[in-house]
């Protein structure tokens, strides 16, 4: 597979700001657009990440950002995947851009998410399992993430204090983020402090909604060389995998798992199987990484990342975790932008910011949280009835 | 007078000679189990589903605990709160043997998570979710094995 150059990325401050998300996704595409310094007739193909809750104009994301900026005559396109939305839509792009349709895209992805938990959309309907799980069972994403830190309790050993300390590591990188919604530091007293809202989770281990904006400028690696980027962050791995039967791990929105009554389980469970797929693509694998950015949607998925992404065996995370090896200055700093415990989840843009991080990274630009010669990085992204992505950068 | 009794949602579990069942689906030939039961001709993910009429099977209705939490804030609608002020709702992910699948639900008012444990064996009960001036709506829940005695008394007090 070809590899991508991406020559701009840009985000808005992550916030409650309460403002129309079509200004956020404005605002970090013309920071994209401004490092890449093209000519915006340039660019061939508009690629937007849907909102579903902010009405027409977010289903319609891409043509309303393509608005927003200056009608120029481009191709566009939406994409709505749950949480991978933003990778969905930089997938579209990249074969809008290999097939040799357009030499440059742009990728936005912005929300404004209303205050609580995400919830269902209106009226009754007793045929989407959505609608289903919090009506018969009070099952919120919360729930989710409660039974599946409950499962490495019981496992691996893992006790509320270990995933205290995933917030408590990602707090101290986000210090030095001024994107991050929240960029207090939290010690293991706050969390354990904090209220419960999953057994055995609490406030503090669970992320936010948030509103906020991401963009990234990607073209072909002739385009770059041609524009005056000699050496670009590449994208050499994308992943939008969808599982393979049966998956018989319980994840929202379903109320059962998938039987392995009549067909084993593959080897590799859905969430494997999405990073797979980019080290496959890129011909790296686990050791090469030098920094991540993981879907700390609670505490202990991140730490379920570490072993899903092959960084240890399964059920040595804590370790990990507690011997400092994820934290900026260990040896594969996770989440060096503060993760979502600091920017809370603004769904369509949440996979385009990751990509956003790991390019500064791996630029030397991530200022007092740089995870030093950074060279390889992943991120890794779970969404719902399906959807997961991953995206596999270098310099 | 007194309230008509009826589920929540039609068509996802009965009960058979008083014995709780969810309703799912299997293909005829295999051992593959889907809950809910899908719509005609969907393969619920089963790639070896895909086109056979699929039939109606009362899934198990005893299995052993894969994993547990809480809903410790009221979740929002459709979910209608009980009590008020809200009290936290303790939920299970049982494992059916015979099907290879874990199914969600509710387990009764005053289990908590300090009375499970991952492995325990459960069995479904219906009791009651919600109800209105007229009608008792009806849900599946998990509940400890042989502890029906104190949960049919907290039905009845419904």
């Amino acid at each position: 597979m070809d590899e991508l150059a991406i020559i701009g990325v840009g985000m808005h401050p992550w916030g409650k700001w309460g403002r129309n998300f079509v200004e956020y996704g404005t605002v970090a595409a013309r920071k994209a657009l401004d490092e890449a310094r093209v000519d915006w007739n340039d660019v061939g193909y508009i690629s937007g990440a849907i909102t579903v809750r902010n009405g027409y104009p977010g289903y319609v994301a891409g043509a309303t950002f393509a608005r927003a900026l200056g009608f120029n005559g481009a191709q566009v396109a939406s994409s709505y995947a749950a949480c991978a939305s933003g990778v969905t839509a930089l997938q579209v792009a990249r074969g809008q851009i290999l097939s040799g349709a357009t030499d440059v895209a742009l990728i936005i992805g912005a929300d404004t998410t209303p205050k609580g938990f995400l919830k269902p959309n209106e009226g009754d309907r007793p045929d989407d399992t959505d609608w289903l799980r919090f009506k018969l069972v009070g099952a919120t994403n919360p729930v989710y993430f409660g039974l599946n830190a409950r499962r490495r309790m019981d496992l691996f050993g893992a006790t509320q204090e270990d995933f205290a300390r995933v917030k408590v590591k990602n707090s101290r990188h986000a210090v030095h983020n001024e994107l991050a919604r929240f960029t207090k530091e939290y010690d293991i007293e706050d969390v354990m402090n904090s209220p419960v809202v999953s057994d055995p989770l609490r406030l503090l281990d669970i992320c936010a909604t948030s509103d906020g904006g991401a963009a990234l400028v990607v073209c072909s690696m002739e385009y770059a060389k041609a524009h005056g980027h000699a050496d670009p962050v590449r994208i050499a791995g994308l992943s939008t995998v969808t599982p393979v039967y049966p998956d018989t791990v319980i994840d929202l929105p379903y109320m059962a798992t998938d039987s392995a009554g009549a067909t084993p389980e593959p080897l590799r469970g859905f969430k494997q199987s999405i990073g797979d797929k980019v080290y496959e693509e890129s011909g790296l694998g686990p050791d090469d990484v030098d920094v991540a950015e993981v879907y700390d949607l609670s505490s202990s998925l991140e730490l379920d990342w570490y072993e899903q992404l092959g960084f240890c065996a399964e059920g040595e995370a804590e370790k990990l975790l507690r011997d400092g090896v994820t934290e900026i200055g260990g040896r594969l700093p996770v989440n060096p932008s503060g993760g979502l415990g600091a920017f809370g989840e603004a769904v369509p843009a949440q996979a385009i910011a990751q990509v956003c991080e790991l390019t500064w990274q791996l630029r030397g630009e991530a200022g007092k949280r740089q995870v030093e010669g950074a060279r390889v990085g992943i991120s890794a992204n779970q969404g719902l009835f399906g959807h997961g992505s991953s995206v596999l950068v270098r310099r | 007078m007194t309230k008509t009794r009826v589920p929540a949602v039609d068509g996802l579990f009965t009960e058979v000679d008083g014995v709780a069942h969810l309703i799912g689906a299997k293909t005829p030939d295999r051992e593959s189990y889907f809950f809910p039961a899908h719509l005609p001709g969907m393969a619920g993910g089963d790639p070896a589903a895909v086109g056979a009429e699929l039939e109606e099977v009362l899934l198990s209705n005893t299995g052993t605990v894969w994993s547990y939490t809480t809903s410790s804030y009221a979740p929002p609608p459709p979910f209608v709160a009980t009590t008020d002020p809200y009290e936290p709702i303790t939920i299970a992910a049982v494992k059916l043997e015979r099907e290879q699948m874990v199914v969600l639900g509710q387990c009764p008012q005053g289990i908590t998570p300090d009375d499970l444990k991952i492995g325990m064996e459960m069995e479904l009960y219906i009791d009651v979710l919600n109800e209105d001036d007229e009608h008792e709506y009806t849900v599946w829940k998990w509940r400890p094995r042989g502890t029906a005695g104190t949960t049919d008394t907290a039905a009845e007090g419904n």
